[in-house]
């Protein structure tokens, strides 16, 4: 049987490339972000946040080692039961976690220390991967199976929301795109989409043009219907989604003034118009837009940043690492690493598909899913197409449990991959 | 069915990366708008003030300088002043001008540093700087003062402000920026652009905070600051504090010049200031004041004031009259059938007799000559014609016209022509009847006292002059201006000047100025005595010594003083003795010159009498004055917290 088959044969290299491409461009340019041209530093140094990336990385290696050694079954037959770990270590830092920068997330064993809500989205992937792997479950006709699929993303998301970690939770909505793949009808997703272009619609004009120009739209979508589809209910319908797409302009007003907090609504704000703020929230923003932009198109070089390197960018290493990529190496270094990403997505996406079980396949999309987000929104926030949500860029920006839990997430994946051939289909 | 799905997921991912790649196409290649603004973030032009030259007298001791002085700069949002009223007492500011400044400061930036408080002198910034460490956001910037060894010469110096909000709109080229300083009148106005020196650029790197952090790019765009050029000056800085003692409570001018080189030994413009309080930070308190003071002390009287030249422009008169051959050095005059009149004095037969006893009949008939020429058919016609060579004539000697000085606004005075009668009277509609009160320099002639000195050099040197200047030399090099080269001819023969001078140093032995002759020097003077509309006439004297071999000529107007023998001689002569022996043996005389107050004798426009002269320093806040009151304050030991 496949056991005996060294690991390195079956893994899927291509995957494995572009993460170790990620890990090397991001440490140079963790190291090309914290580079202070008064003092002589090394890469290598632990007092250093190059340095330490590093030591994050070679742990994460002998992770990955520790997984791909592991027997495949392990993540699905346990899948529940890390959930259940990782549930109880996001209520234990609610209790026991220390405070940084505002949030009570973070686990600390000495001088180290650890997130739990970075590792939530490995157990709610797996535990929805576990969830649907049953047959019977089908969420195109059973509006019931649905609800085991949000308590399983709840739970932790409303732990997380308690710790003050908003941008975190906000990844759970990836599994939308894993959940549409098992058969979510599409107009659930479009509904959120239209949701959120009604948000930023809302915010740029007045309400009550909005209502108005939505009424006419609606009139018109009926003037021009067919008079059967009027007659079939067309009519109703049309008017009915009209009223709701009111209500959500007017429900999106309440909630930006009333259950937003400011810096969140400030956050959306900027987006739509850095300058409403320049010296507040829309410093990063515009920040950020001078340093990628001042990269022009082959960069001003490596350590030769000026508007990374004299902190005018703020979280440089971690959140904010795209920044450095943009402004030293320019156009093509920026277009590098989305080419990149988008590659090892589209990668997953293949890969997911030749599973042979659900769970895997459900396992892979879930992956792709959280790297995408996370990329989205990293990268447009830095270049002012998302708002400022606190999100690393895996792989690249600093930090060890991002890190940690971003290769546990994909290498459990290719791992399970590896096995593919030996396993038989189920879904 | 649902397998169909992947194609809009990868879809969906594929289409965001190219949103992405777009996105990011624009930002760094086609919107250059970024990569300026992150060179105005990051990097930062630093300007260089580099010092003012300095100004040297005719024996190399020095005039003007600069003083190293400290502004305090104020960054508003780092700015924690927890006892305002200490730090007030310690700067010794209102607590009005500490809000307002601040208001200020913070209204032009909150994170950028702004002017605080300008001009702190070295000591008061060592008895302040222990304490300002106390209060956050206020650090000290080095800059300069203009500063003098002696308070005089304050209107042919001039001094520097900061620059106009007009000056900096009307500029050709963009050199000066808000807040820079600028020569505003005198020697540092004509001189701006040779004092000024080269303001020096660097560009370096800062960071968020705007903390230093190298040059940029190494540095290869920065220039260096080359500081001004040193002016080389033809005062005598001794001289020209004598005179001015000796202008001490008068109205007037003093003009000496070096007849063979046309530099300017001293010029005084009375009454006077000390320079020095228009270069310390309280310019625009003490600039009101001065402007204020009905005596104008920053009027510069030896090129801007016109007077009527009076007796002293026989001279010229008797000059014109040998060389046009209209008379002989032994030509003779009576007070028979003359308009003008005259005092006793002995007959007049000679040129020398004439000049010497001032006799107003005698330079009407040589005037009447001068204009008439014999020839009285038409006598119309004649005075016109005669007039408009006359005017020529007497132009080479620089009346009626700039002389080109290195001073600005130089008044041109006025020297009458036919064209001007004719506005008066109509084309030979006048005759020498009608200007016959030129011929003893009243009339419609005005003239500086600069150009009466000059008159002056001309004699000296019989028959030439160069233009006066008051510096010679700019630069280490002494780079001479050639303008100040050229010889300037008046046509008239040297032969001719002997008679002159023969009556000018009968004038000085035993004439209108006798009473101020110096033992053992041979001066050549005439006196003046110049009417006017208000009060008494004004007292002038030109003169020039030794006659041998003339080192100075000078001419000296003291306003409503009298006769020209009586104010205006006695001061030149001393001048003259003090210039050329170094000491002055008339101590009596000198005494005298040095107490008169002939200042209460003015009469100020617009008023009918003269009023006691309030001194002008009443109101002036002198920097000595100032920094005395700065460390009066109770400095106490600063609380340590």
């Amino acid at each position: 049987m496949a056991e005996n088959k060294p690991i390195t044969k079956n893994v899927d290299w291509m995957v494995v490339l572009i993460y170790i491409a990620c890990l090397g461009i991001g440490w140079v340019n963790i190291y090309a972000a914290v580079y202070n041209p008064e003092v002589n530093m090394s890469m290598f140094d632990l007092g250093n946040n190059a340095g330490k990336q590093l030591m994050w990385i070679g742990t994460a290696a002998v992770l990955i080692i520790c997984i791909l050694v592991i027997d495949y079954k392990f993540y699905e037959t346990f899948s529940f039961i890390i959930y259940a770990v990782i549930i109880f270590l996001l209520v234990v830092v609610l209790f026991a976690g220390s405070n940084i920068n505002g949030s009570r997330s973070w686990i600390k064993f000495g001088s180290f220390s650890l997130q739990p809500a970075e590792f939530s989205k490995l157990a709610i992937s797996l535990a929805i991967s576990k969830y649907l792997s049953d047959p019977a479950i089908s969420l195109t006709r059973k509006l019931k199976d649905y609800y085991p699929i949000m308590g399983i993303i709840a739970l932790p998301a409303f732990l997380i929301l308690l710790s003050n970690e908003t941008g975190s939770m906000l990844v759970f909505a990836s599994f939308a795109i894993v959940l549409y793949r098992e058969g979510m009808p599409g107009f659930i997703p479009a509904i959120g989409m239209v949701t959120a272009a009604l948000l930023i619609i809302t915010l740029l004009f007045v309400k009550w043009y909005i209502a108005g120009a939505i009424i006419v739209i609606a009139g018109l979508v009926i003037w021009l219907m067919p008079v059967m589809t009027r007659r079939r209910g067309g009519l109703w319908a049309t008017i009915i989604i009209g009223f709701v797409m009111i209500g959500i302009v007017f429900g999106v007003d309440f909630f930006m003034n009333n259950v937003l907090q400011k810096h969140q609504r400030g956050r959306i704000m900027v987006l739509l118009d850095p300058d409403s703020d320049p010296r507040g929230i829309g410093w990063n923003v515009i920040q950020s837009k001078i340093a990628i932009g001042s990269g022009g198109f082959s960069g001003k070089g490596f350590l030769q940043g000026t508007q990374t390197k004299f902190d005018f960018v703020p979280e440089q290493s971690t959140d904010f690492i795209f920044c450095t990529v943009g402004e030293e190496h320019g156009f093509i270094g920026s277009a590098i690493v989305v080419v990149l990403f988008v590659s090892l997505i589209a990668r997953l996406v293949v890969l997911a598909e030749r599973q042979r079980s659900r769970f895997a396949r459900v396992y892979g999309y879930c992956v792709a899913g959280i790297i995408f987000f996370h990329f989205m929104v990293n990268i447009g926030m830095t270049i002012g197409l998302m708002p400022v949500i606190g999100i690393p860029l895996p792989f690249f920006s600093y930090g060890g449990s991002s890190l940690w839990s971003f290769s546990i997430l994909l290498f459990v994946f290719l791992k399970i991959d590896a096995q593919r051939p030996f396993t038989l289909s189920r879904g | 069915m649902l397998e169909s799905r992947r194609f809009v997921i990868i879809g969906f991912f594929a289409l965001v990366g190219l949103i992405y790649l777009f996105r990011l196409f624009y930002l760094q290649v086609l919107d250059e708008s970024y990569s300026i603004e992150s060179s105005s973030n990051s990097i930062k032009r630093v300007i260089e003030i580099p010092f003012r030259g300095q100004i040297y007298d005719r024996t190399g001791k020095l005039i003007v300088y600069n003083t190293p002085v400290y502004d305090l700069l104020v960054t508003p949002y780092k700015a924690r002043v927890d006892d305002t009223l200490r730090f007030c007492q310690v700067l010794g500011i209102e607590r009005r001008d500490f809000d307002s400044l601040m208001h200020a400061a913070s209204a032009y930036s909150r994170v950028k540093p702004s002017l605080f408080l300008r001009q702190l002198s070295k000591e008061d910034f060592a008895s302040i700087q222990d304490i300002m460490v106390d209060y956050s956001g206020f650090e000290f910037a080095k800059s300069s003062l203009r500063t003098y060894t002696a308070p005089t010469l304050a209107n042919t110096l001039g001094y520097v402000s900061e620059i106009t909000r007009g000056q900096l709109e009307k500029q050709e080229e963009p050199y000066y920026r808000q807040s820079d300083y600028i020569g505003q009148s005198g020697i540092e106005k004509i001189y701006e652009n040779e004092l000024r020196g080269k303001r020096g650029t660097k560009f370096v790197m800062q960071n968020v905070s705007g903390v230093y952090k190298g040059p940029w790019k190494g540095g290869e765009l920065d220039t260096m600051a080359v500081a001004g050029d040193n002016l080389y000056s033809g005062i005598d800085l001794e001289v020209q504090q004598y005179a001015d003692s000796l202008m001490v409570n008068k109205v007037g001018s003093v003009v000496a010049i070096e007849p063979k080189t046309g530099q300017i030994i001293s010029m005084v413009s009375a009454p006077t200031y000390d320079p020095n309080i228009l270069a310390s930070r309280y310019f625009s308190k003490n600039y009101a004041a001065l402007a204020r003071n009905p005596y104008k002390p920053l009027f510069n009287r030896p090129v801007m004031a016109s007077y009527r030249p009076g007796s002293t422009f026989k001279l010229i008169q008797a000059l014109i009259g040998l060389q046009e051959g209209v008379i002989t050095p032994e030509s003779g005059f009576t007070h028979a059938n003359c308009p003008v009149g005259c005092h006793n004095h002995p007959a007049t037969g000679t040129v020398a007799l004439g000049v010497m006893h001032s006799c107003n009949p005698y330079f009407y008939n040589v005037f009447r000559r001068i204009i008439y020429k014999n020839n009285i058919q038409n006598t119309f016609k004649a005075s016109a014609v005669g007039l408009d060579a006359w005017h020529d004539a007497i132009s080479k000697f620089g009346i009626g016209q700039r002389l080109g000085i290195d001073l600005p606004s130089e008044y041109k005075g006025n020297l009458p022509n036919k064209k001007y009668y004719d506005r008066f009277y109509g084309e030979y509609r006048w005759k020498f009847s009608n200007i016959y009160s030129l011929s003893i320099g009243e009339g419609e002639l005005l003239i500086t006292p600069l150009k009466m000195a000059n008159v002056a050099a001309i004699i000296a040197n019989r028959g030439y002059f160069y233009t006066p200047h008051v510096i010679h030399g700019i630069g280490d090099g002494k780079k001479v201006n050639p303008d100040f080269l050229v010889r300037h001819e008046t046509g008239v023969d040297s032969h001719n000047f002997d008679p002159v001078i023969e009556g000018m140093i009968g004038a000085v032995e035993g004439g209108t100025a006798r009473r101020s002759r110096v033992e053992g020097i041979t001066i050549a003077g005439k006196t003046g005595t110049s009417q006017n509309k208000r009060g008494d006439d004004h007292s002038i004297f030109i003169a020039f010594a030794p006659v041998e071999n003339p080192k100075i000529a000078i001419a000296v107007f003291v306003e409503n003083a009298g006769a020209g023998g009586s104010a205006a001689a006695p001061i030149a002569n001393l001048i003259i003795e003090k210039y050329l022996t170094r000491k002055v043996t008339n101590k009596a005389l000198e005494e005298r010159m040095l107490k008169s107050d002939l200042m209460s004798k003015v009469i100020l426009p617009g008023q009918k009498k003269p009023i006691s002269p309030d001194s002008l320093k009443k109101k002036l806040i002198s920097p000595d004055s100032a920094k005395k009151k700065l460390l009066e304050k109770p400095v106490t030991a600063p609380k340590k917290q």
